[in-house]
């Protein structure tokens, strides 16, 4: 029977969400071997101060504990984290990050001693009994104080907390700024967020005597990365360590790094010879995952009187925490400075970035990672000129834009651009809101007291990353190919290894539709296995919305290349000649002689069974492939966000969003449509609730969903959502990424549409009604 | 200017369920469990722990993520919010127990169809919130499914596919005219 194997662009129901739905998926903390015993980490309740003595004789003591150890300890045994992104020409200094403290704490919630026993509620006991002195050191949490003559240094070899000092500039900004005949300028808070994934971060180690074989099941993004940096922090050979990542409740980020702990947990696992099971509460997470955004931005945009943008110029401090986590220096540069230019043909543009060291919590990758700082600062800054020349927020757009006849598009900034139509979906958003009319009745609104306010963000994102000559250049520790196998079973069902490593994004069903419309099969058939390094080829994992781009490229060659071997064994079987053969519906057929034909079922039966194979062909259908592209992807759009604000009290309430995104071709809409609903949010949440706020004393007092507002149901929006497709020119799949596209637009799209609303030229997020209500009082 | 810091030793006998352990009998999933528990064992642990029943996950540990939501007596609970003993003779739900013979529950099936669900970590406390309420309401507005499962975050979805499945999910369970 013929089935359709047209699935490509379908909405094809996600094969992973059985599992999630019965209650069968497969989480770290689900996982109990037999044996296991529990660790838990003493954390210092200070920010920064030296460690006295610690005494762990009484937990020692506690029935039940088998191990209590402290950085003493560790030495020899676990070596220091190391940072795997060391931007080049930046003077980046990277102190000591050891996996318990040595000495000095320097964040509060920085491990000092870790404790092993036989259930968590001992464990728990324990760190209780550990004692430990602090003398207590001057505390310092925000960059300008961090950076002023004569602050309290917090790592010896950066005695003024200046991680490093990275500039990047293109065209003649001096230039553009002395013929500009308007120059506006704003300093820009971009706070700090905590990026919580909904499932703590966890580990299992397991160590194997006979065979030496360490096997970490961790929370992980990347788990090659996870294995390559523990073979170098443990100094344990690469081949005997396995890394499974397994089902992972969303990362956004945060479980990209690699954490002292984890090192710690094996560590634990070996010297013990039982399983070592670590789960993090939340409180924990707070305190001890990585931290995302937070920059001080002082920006000026360089104008003519018509709205035409000269230059622009960003000086910014970056907050890093009190150690460089893995991705760390690339986050606030790489990913940041490349892209101030946006969408807009900006001939000039000088970035300088000051990472800066704190007595805080790390900071590392939150879902854009460094490209919503930059569009956040462009969009605000272009709507402040607007309102300075009093222009429309559309008009300036459009008078900017990149056309879409000049891609690929080289920016002054140095990035090449790989295809785009910004007005486009500028005018598609425009037509979906209805602009003129929402304008109109703005006017008329003001007239009677109401405050309205419609919110533009368009912006171009980088992702896809991506080319490894050019990532490794920038100094990250790490080709970033793609990696896949495309195995058919001689029964024709086939099995995708995938180097991405999904957690939420829907993967397993879009892999097995690229592989289904390649080959012919039903999605049904197609197994995507990922996350573990004995099963998969090398694999770089899923970040940055790469892995459709990259990893889906390379199970597209790789099902082309499954194709081209089947082409081969088809022939031979039906005495044809390759070219006189079509491939439709799964199966090659002989032009002509419809009933002249084979199954791709047929010809892995028969590729299996290798008595008749062409000669020089080899037996089996598989094929792996290595994609390295060789350009980055940007997908864009245009977001606008429609506020009303009570006059009395300042609360905004959001009456309409809308997105227009172009991800390049779509194969699932129905996932890409999910991937901008809950981006949107995450990014609306920095612009309405969240904040991570530390106290004099750096203590983080947003330590809990109490005080930590992530938003719930009541306070999302229902999101309209539409799209435009410039296919990718330079990718087998024509696609982009979606995955931070919402995060990077939204945050813009609302402070936009509010101080569009109460007539202001910048609040600072999140925009509580508080803020609005002071701006209102002085009006 | 130095801050000295010693905590005091809580002297706590070991904590092995036969050292004060309570018995306890629930229902759960319509299966029987007897089973020795200590005092302050939570719900949820006990779920999750001595019953390997892990599809109730845990999120945070203030009761505000909703990733434990369980059926008590078919009332919608935070299992970290209470003591497995005060569970005792009563009947429990967790979503493994809402599929039979391999068949999605209804509610199961719209998530699915209507995208409800990405990494899939806080959806089994989100579809048991739905569920009570679409006990009680099967044609709820959507400010009414907005406000059910406004005690359950989920940070994937923005929600919206969420709020789509749960209206679709009333909509299949509504008994049929005729």
């Amino acid at each position: 029977m013929a089935q359709t194997t047209k699935v490509f662009g379908e909405s094809v129901l996600r094969k992973e969400d059985d599992r999630f739905l019965t209650g069968r998926g497969n989480f770290v903390a689900d996982m109990l071997p037999p044996g296991t015993v529990f660790a838990k980490f003493v954390r210092s309740p200070y920010a920064h101060a030296r460690i006295g003595s610690i005494n762990t004789a009484k937990a020692r003591r506690l029935p039940g504990v088998l191990d209590v150890l402290t950085a003493q300890d560790l030495k020899d045994q676990v070596g220091d984290i190391i940072t795997a992104w060391a931007i080049p020409n930046a003077n980046l200094k990277t102190p000591a990050y050891p996996p318990l403290a040595r000495e000095v704490v320097r964040y509060a919630g920085e491990a000092v001693a870790v404790v092993v026993a036989e259930s968590p509620f001992i464990a728990e006991n324990a760190l209780d009994l550990v004692e430990v002195e602090y003398d207590s050191l001057p505390v310092v949490t925000d960059v300008e104080t961090a950076t002023k003559k004569g602050g309290a240094p917090i790592h010896g070899d950066a005695p003024d907390n200046v991680a490093f000092k990275w500039t990047l500039a293109g065209g003649d900004v001096d230039k553009a700024f002395k013929e500009a005949d308007v120059v506006v300028s704003q300093r820009f808070v971009n706070q700090r967020l905590q990026p919580t994934a909904m499932e703590p971060r966890a580990a299992i180690a397991q160590f194997e005597p006979g065979t030496r074989e360490l096997t970490l099941h961790v929370t992980s993004q990347n788990p090659f990365v996870h294995r390559l940096v523990l073979s170098i922090v443990l100094k344990y050979p690469e081949h005997l360590i396995h890394v499974i990542a397994p089902d992972v409740g969303g990362g956004f980020g945060s479980k990209i790094p690699v954490y002292p702990w984890e090192a710690i947990v094996c560590h634990l696992a070996m010297r013990l010879g039982r399983p070592v099971k670590w789960v993090e509460d939340r409180m924990e997470n707070y305190v001890a995952t990585t931290h995302g955004r937070d920059h001080v931005q002082y920006v000026d945009l360089a104008a003519k009187k018509d709205g035409t943008i000269l230059g622009i110029r960003a000086r910014v401090l970056a907050n890093l925490g009190a150690y460089l986590s893995t991705a760390a220096p690339g986050i606030p540069t790489i990913l940041f400075g490349f892209m101030v230019g946006g969408c807009y043909a900006i001939q000039a543009g000088r970035v300088e970035v000051t990472g800066v060291f704190t007595n805080t919590t790390p900071v590392d990758a939150y879902r854009g990672a460094g490209r919503p700082e930059a569009l956040f600062l462009l969009e605000r800054i272009v709507d402040i000129l607007a309102r300075k020349l009093k222009k429309d927020p559309a008009d300036i757009r459009r008078k900017n834009f990149i056309p879409a006849d000049k891609f690929p598009y080289a920016t002054a900034m140095g990035l090449t651009y790989d295809s785009g139509n910004y007005a486009g979906t500028l005018e598609k958003a425009l037509d979906k809101v209805g602009y003129e009319k929402l304008r109109k009745e703005q006017a008329e609104g003001r007239r009677k007291g109401k405050l309205m306010g419609i919110g533009l963000s368009t912006y171009v994102e980088i992702c896809g990353l991506g080319p490894s000559a050019v990532v490794t250049s920038t100094g990250f520790a790490g080709g970033l190919w793609g990696a896949s196998t495309v195995r058919l079973h001689p029964t024709g069902k086939a099995t995708v290894y995938t180097g991405g490593h999904p957690h939420g994004q829907g993967e397993e069903t879009t892999f097995a539709q690229i592989v289904g419309e390649e080959l012919g099969l039903p999605v049904v058939d197609v197994d995507v296995v990922h996350g573990d390094t004995k099963l998969t080829p090398y694999g770089q994992g899923t970040y940055g919305s790469r892995t459709t781009a990259v990893e889906g490229g390379s199970i597209a060659l790789s099902a082309r290349k499954v194709k081209d071997k089947a082409r081969k064994i088809a022939a031979h079987l039906l005495e044809a000649r390759e070219e006189d053969l079509e491939f439709t519906d799964g199966k090659f057929v002989v032009k002509g002689s419809p009933k002249a034909a084979k199954t791709i079922q047929e010809i892995a039966w028969a590729a299996y069974m290798a008595g008749n194979m062409p000669k020089g062909v080899e037996p089996v259908l598989d094929a792996t492939t290595f994609y390295d592209p060789t350009n980055f992807v940007f997908p864009f759009g245009c977001h606008i966000c429609v506020v009303d604000v009570d006059r009395e009290t300042g609360q905004v309430k959001i009456r309409r969003y809308v997105a227009v995104d172009d991800v390049g071709n779509q194969i699932n809409p129905m996932i890409v449509e999910g991937q901008v609903h809950g981006g949107v949010l995450q990014g609306l949440a920095q612009a309405m609730l969240e904040q991570s706020v530390y106290d004099e004393n750096g203590n983080l007092l947003t330590n809990s969903l109490i005080e930590y507002l992530v938003p719930t149901a009541l306070e999302a929006p229902r999101i309209e959502t539409d799209s435009t497709v410039t296919p990718s020119p330079h990718n087998p799949l024509g696609v982009k990424g979606v995955g931070e596209t919402g995060t990077i637009a939204s945050s813009q799209a609302y402070v936009n549409a509010v101080c569009d609303a109460v007539g202001v030229d910048h609040i600072d997020m999140p925009i509580t009604p508080e803020k609005v209500w002071r701006v209102l009082q002085k009006k | 200017m130095a801050t000295k810091r010693k905590k005091a030793s809580p002297k706590r006998k070991s904590v092995r369920p036969e050292n004060g352990g309570h018995m306890i009998t629930v229902a759960v999933n319509g299966r029987k469990f007897t089973r020795a528990v200590e005092p302050r064992v939570l719900l949820v642990d006990f779920i999750r722990d001595d019953l390997r029943l892990t599809g109730t996950h845990v999120g945070c540990d203030t009761s505000h993520c909703g990733a434990c939501t369980v059926l008590l007596d078919g009332r919608a609970v935070k299992s970290c919010t209470m003591l497995a003993v005060q569970a005792d003779g009563r009947e429990i739900t967790t979503i493994e127990g809402l599929s039979e013979h391999g068949r999605l529950h209804p509610i199961q099936e719209a998530f699915k169809a209507h995208h409800g669900l990405q990494c899939g970590f806080c959806t089994p406390g989100v579809v048991l919130a739905a569920l009570e309420l679409l006990r009680v309401e099967n044609a709820p507005s959507e400010d009414r499914i907005r406000t059910a499962i406004s005690g359950n975050i989920c940070r994937c979805t923005g929600y919206q596919g969420i709020v789509d499945s749960v209206a679709a999910a009333g909509e299949m369970m509504r008994p049929r005219k005729g």
